[in-house]
């Protein structure tokens, strides 16, 4: 039975020494394997007497489990220690940069109008996008605005023809809008308008937004309290608003609506010039004829309607100082806009 | 519109500061612009007589003058001035003054002259900011010598007239009557609640009879609704009395002599142009209001001369032109020194024909500014009125009793308009309570008179008031005295509930702009008008049909005169814009309309179609751009091919044709060399412009579910060679249309070798096979090598393909 102890003592050896996988398992093969040693024992046993086989064969199993057990556990410190090694040479500089797709931006435009038309669409508003082209009619006649008022000069409108002309405001959505819908009807009608008028702080072509609520009992106070919501939600929680009077042929009373200066809380800073307050939109109740205009009784509707310069929200939301820049379309300027 | 505190108070009781004052007229409607106090620049200078003036002993230009200043004790002022004298009344600056000094402010201080100590300086006229208009003197090179009786030591300011104020005061469109001093007061006297009788205040004058008749005949009811003449007698003409001459002064206007200032008085006064002409000058003692004939000609007080059209109305006598109306009066009949018999014209002009003619002419005058913004047909009665008082306030002539009119008018008053209405409408507006004592009291201090019915009531409208013509007019002349701070915020109380939001088209264009957005393009906004010029930078040829563009009949400049008919000359701007500030490289879209005239000029709407314009300069190349609009067929489920195209501004190797079925949906490729040299580009740039109309219109509705197959999808690898003209696209169709299992065949190799002979390319392809759906068992290799032996039969077939 020396055998089986110096095998185990030879396999002990030859564990010790096998540094890879790979060697141990050619090691184990040489024990265990279908030709090894311990398989060999086992075929000798046919030339053993019958009453000692029990016996050679019990310890053939034993010196099986025990080659087993020491080649198992061997195996399992390699395995360790390759992984360890892999590992150790599969170490990246995780400070070096990381491979980036270029990513683009919407217009800041496009992001105001957006948030804008969020703001509106959760009060109930559907969004109206009328043509920029228009004729006379649409931009001027039906939103009550006579022939020879001075809004109507050369100088501010840009003409195609005597009846077509690029439309000066998007309050020509409200007609085009009335003439297909009955009341109840909340309005959005954002777009591009034109005005013949080109200096530092005029662009010719700019973004306007346009707001129609045509419904029954519609007041002034509701025109307040709807852009006292809207103010809150675009610019800072404690915005307030401000009406004082003004005047558009297509409203009556017609108002120019301040909001109290974010920057400032309204205390007055250099952004509001000292007075807590900022223009940013017009507005007024839907003028009778306007209304009549669009085939609907005066007597029965009322509504309110607002107009507010995007370009303007979106200087005072990012402070951006210059009209221009909306249109120069300098890629450090728009990769700014990335969400 | 330039108001003088001091102009206004004569007309108005005002108990409150200017400071104050701004701040009320801005409550009702009347922003002030600009608020100026013409004394700020003028600091403790002082009334002071001369007592004793004595040569400076070390300098003969200089005089050392002894001054008596009141209780601002007695000064010793050292001066250069040569026109004081021992008596004289002067202004004096003192120690820590400040006066006007070269279009800026100068301060004085105690300090010593050649050795003798000067106490401070006396003033000329200009360092108090005046002239002859505000003080008789004043203009004078030298020290500005005050009357004898001017009591001594008291500010200089109120004593020269510049202890007032000027409010610069932006009227709204509708309210023409408020261009003028009376209209403004009318608005002040209603937010002070002062009372206040009217527009015009009383006018009492003389007026003798005459057997001078003069006719008025108006061919143009339509553009001269309403003419007064008026004949003004024994005229001597001479310089305006000082207080006048000031006022003009303070609006900014020139004094010329009495009878013309008296028609610039009344004109910033009422708000009435006027003009005056010499009779002798006013042949056959006639007017008649007529258009000019086409090339008739008038020289104008500024003598300039003019060749007029049917457009222009003209003032004529019984010969010639003697005015051109509502915008100067004519060179041949003014009043000249020797004028003794005057002729006053108060007429109403249309806004529109008076804007035409001092456009057309380029001949602007404070006239025709003010006829542009509307004059009421009861302001020429009220101008005639101011103008004869004045006549007879300055004992300058003798008014005439008689007025002329054409017979297309007369003076009688027409009805006042009357509004009637109930105080609940009016509450109903605003969505408050408005106290019916309210409503009345306010409507009334405008000038309306209100017949109070209880629950109703009638406001008849003032003359002056023509803008108002609905009960919202009332409805905002109450809220706007009222104050809207008594608004309170509600929420639609009362209305119904609307469902709101974008429309699926509206939500889809703007995911389009975030696809490429997240591509990597950021959003431009351009011009919708553009250079006609950009058609030849594009190198169309003359019958392309992007030159039919809708042309602006007022642009400004040519460089803007043309609506957009493709937005690539816009993009290719944005492109050399952005290289030039040394970005040098990017990627820009624009979704924006271009016009499309059925017939030009324009009979009807032109369709406003969605482009949208892609471009990518520096990094990238044409496959970079083309996977951009991969990324939106793959996101919008859109069938695009791919063809080789042409266009004229672009690489002829290099540019594709997007198809979308049988329709062409755009272009993309490489900007041609040529053009990017013009150009001075020196980076490569591609341009993509997609009907984005067209896209739009297959873009998938929703999701399109398939079950997913229940056996795993097979790919094979298949390398071929062709010839060098073989397409990609051709080689993917061929593989597709094989068999149905083949749905997919990416190109992923490209090669070329001598060893597979000249004009050859090696194609190596990727095939995945997928099973039927409803298929009962995986994909056999026997059955997928079948399909791929009938792919390579297919190509070489069809494209002459061989197997490698």
């Amino acid at each position: 039975m020396e055998e089986t102890e110096k095998i185990v003592e030879e396999a002990q050896q030859e564990i010790a020494t096998a540094h890879s996988s790979r060697a141990l398992y050619e090691a184990k093969m040489k024990y265990l394997g279908r030709t090894g040693k311990v398989t060999a024992l086992l075929k000798g046993m046919r030339e053993i007497a019958a009453e000692l086989r029990p016996a050679f064969g019990k310890k053939v199993n034993d010196l099986r489990t025990r080659l087993e057990t020491l080649f198992a556990s061997m195996e399992e410190k390699i395995k360790a220690r390759e992984l360890e090694e892999k590992l150790s040479g599969e170490q990246i500089d995780v400070t070096m940069p990381g491979r980036k797709h270029a990513r683009g931006a919407l217009h800041p435009i496009t992001r105001t109008r957006q948030e804008l038309i969020e703001i509106f669409a959760g009060m109930g508003f559907e969004i109206f996008e009328g043509p920029e082209i228009e004729s006379d009619y649409y931009n001027f006649t039906a939103l009550n605005t006579p022939a020879d008022h001075p809004a109507r000069a050369m100088q501010d409108t840009f003409y195609i023809t005597e009846e077509f002309l690029l439309r000066t405001q998007t309050s020509a959505g409200q007609i085009r809008l009335m003439e297909k819908k009955k009341p109840p009807i909340k309005m959005l009608s954002p777009g591009r308008v034109f005005r013949a008028d080109d200096d530092a702080t005029h662009s010719p072509m700019f973004h306007q937004m346009e707001g129609l609520v045509v419904d029954r009992h519609v007041t002034l106070c509701d025109l307040q309290g709807m852009l006292d919501e809207f103010a809150r939600t675009m610019f800072a929680e404690t915005s307030k608003t401000r009406l004082r009077p003004s005047y558009f042929p297509f409203t009556e009373p017609s108002v120019e609506v301040d909001v109290s200066c974010a920057a400032c809380g309204g205390k007055g800073c250099s952004l509001c010039k000292g007075t807590g307050w900022i223009e940013v939109l017009g507005a007024g109740m839907v003028n009778r004829r306007v209304l009549e205009n669009c085939g609907l009784d005066p007597d029965e509707y009322t509504g309110f309607a607002f107009g507010m310069g995007i370009e303007r929200i979106a200087m005072l939301k990012y402070g951006i100082g210059h009209i221009r820049s909306f249109t120069e379309n300098d890629v450090r300027f728009l990769k700014q806009f990335q969400d | 519109m330039k108001v003088p505190f001091s102009w206004l108070k004569e007309f108005v009781d005002i108990g409150i500061s200017a400071a104050e004052l701004e701040e009320k007229l801005f409550s009702c409607g009347f922003e002030v612009e600009e608020l100026t106090y013409l004394g700020k620049d003028v600091e403790n200078v002082v009334t002071g007589r001369i007592v004793r003036c004595e040569k400076h002993p070390d300098a003969d230009r200089l005089t050392v003058c002894t001054v008596d200043c009141g209780e601002r004790g007695e000064k010793q002022i050292v001066t250069a001035a040569t026109n004081v004298f021992e008596g004289a009344v002067v202004p004096v600056a003192l120690d820590g003054a400040t006066v006007k000094h070269e279009g800026g402010t100068q301060k004085i201080k105690t300090g010593k002259l050649r050795g003798v100590l000067s106490e401070g300086m006396f003033c000329s006229g200009e360092e108090l900011g005046i002239g002859d208009d505000f003080y008789e003197g004043a203009s004078v090179n030298g020290i500005l010598i005050l009357d004898m009786g001017t009591p001594l030591g008291v500010d200089i300011r109120p004593i020269v007239g510049i202890d007032d104020y000027i409010f610069d005061i932006a009227v709204t469109a509708n309210r023409p009557d408020c261009q003028s001093i009376l209209g403004i007061a009318c608005e002040v006297a209603a937010v002070l609640k002062v009372p206040h009788d009217g527009f015009l205040p009383p006018c009492p004058y003389r007026a003798e009879p005459t057997d001078v008749k003069f006719t008025v005949e108006v061919k143009e009811p339509a553009l001269c609704p309403r003419y007064i003449g008026s004949y003004v007698k024994g005229v001597s003409i001479g310089v305006s009395p000082q207080w006048l001459r000031r006022r003009l002064a303070l609006c900014g206007l020139r004094s010329v002599n009495n009878i013309v200032d008296i028609t610039n008085y009344v004109l910033l006064e009422v708000g009435q142009p006027m003009h005056a002409f010499d009779r002798r000058f006013l042949h056959g003692d006639t007017v008649v209001v007529r258009r000019a004939a086409a090339g008739e000609k008038i020289v104008t007080l500024d003598e300039k001369e003019f060749a007029l059209t049917p457009e222009n109305l003209l003032i004529c006598d019984a010969d010639r032109p003697v005015a051109l109306a509502g915008v100067m009066g004519g060179l041949n009949s003014e009043i000249r020194e020797d004028t003794t018999e005057v002729f006053f014209e108060a007429a109403s002009f249309a806004r529109d024909s008076v804007r035409k003619t001092s456009r057309a002419l380029g001949q602007r005058s404070d006239s025709s500014a003010r006829f542009e913004k509307g004059v009421y047909p009861v302001f020429p009665h009220f101008g005639m009125e101011r103008a004869l008082f004045l006549v007879g306030k300055l004992g300058c002539g003798t008014p005439t009793d008689k007025w002329y009119l054409p017979r297309s008018c007369d003076l009688e008053e027409p009805p006042r308009k009357t509004i009637e209405t109930a105080y609940a409408a009016i509450d109903g507006l605003l969505g408050i309570h408005v106290p019916k004592e309210e409503v009345n009291g306010i409507l009334e201090r405008l000038g309306f008179q209100i017949e109070d019915m209880g629950a109703e009531f009638i406001a008849h409208v003032p003359h002056w008031r023509e803008d108002i013509d609905a009960f919202p007019d009332l409805v905002e002349e109450v809220i706007r005295m009222y104050g809207y701070e008594h608004i309170v915020p509600t929420f639609l109380e009362k209305a119904a509930v609307t469902h709101g939001g974008l429309t699926p088209a509206q939500k889809a264009e703007l995911r389009f702009k975030e696809i490429l957005a997240e591509e990597g393009y950021c959003e431009a906004v351009g011009y919708s008008f553009s250079s006609p010029k950009d058609f030849d930078l594009l190198r169309l040829p003359a019958d392309d049909p992007l030159r039919q563009a809708i042309v602006i009949k007022n642009p400004l400049g040519e460089d803007l005169s043309v609506m957009r008919t493709t937005l690539t000359p816009t993009m290719l701007e944005n492109v050399v814009r952005n290289v030039r500030r040394g970005n040098e490289s990017g990627r820009l879209f624009e979704l924006a309309n271009v016009y499309h005239a059925q017939n030009l000029p324009l009979t009807e709407l032109p369709e406003e179609r969605k482009h949208v314009s892609i471009a990518l300069w520096g990094e990238g190349d044409f496959f970079d751009l083309k996977g951009a609009v991969e990324a939106l067929g793959e996101a919008f489920g859109l069938k695009l091919a791919f063809v080789r195209g042409e266009r004229p501004f672009l690489h002829p190797g290099a540019t594709a044709c997007l198809m979308l079925g049988e329709k062409e949906a755009g272009f993309l490729g490489e900007l041609h060399p040529a053009l990017a040299e013009e150009l001075a580009l020196e980076c490569k740039v591609y341009l993509a412009e997609l009907d984005y109309a067209l896209l739009a219109k297959k873009f998938k509705k929703g999701i399109a579910y398939h079950a997913v197959p229940k056996f795993p999808a097979v790919e094979r690898d298949l390398a071929v060679v062709v010839e060098e003209k073989v397409t990609c696209a051709e080689m993917e169709a061929c593989i597709l249309r094989a068999c149905k299992a083949a749905q997919k065949a990416e190109l992923f190799d490209v090669y070329r070798d001598a060893r597979l002979g000249e004009g050859k390319k090696s194609m190596a392809f990727r095939v995945t096979f997928v099973p039927d759906p409803a298929a009962e068992k995986p994909l056999t290799p026997e059955t997928v090598e079948g399909y791929f032996r009938k792919i390579i039969g297919n190509l070489e077939h069809n494209l002459g393909a061989e197997l490698r």
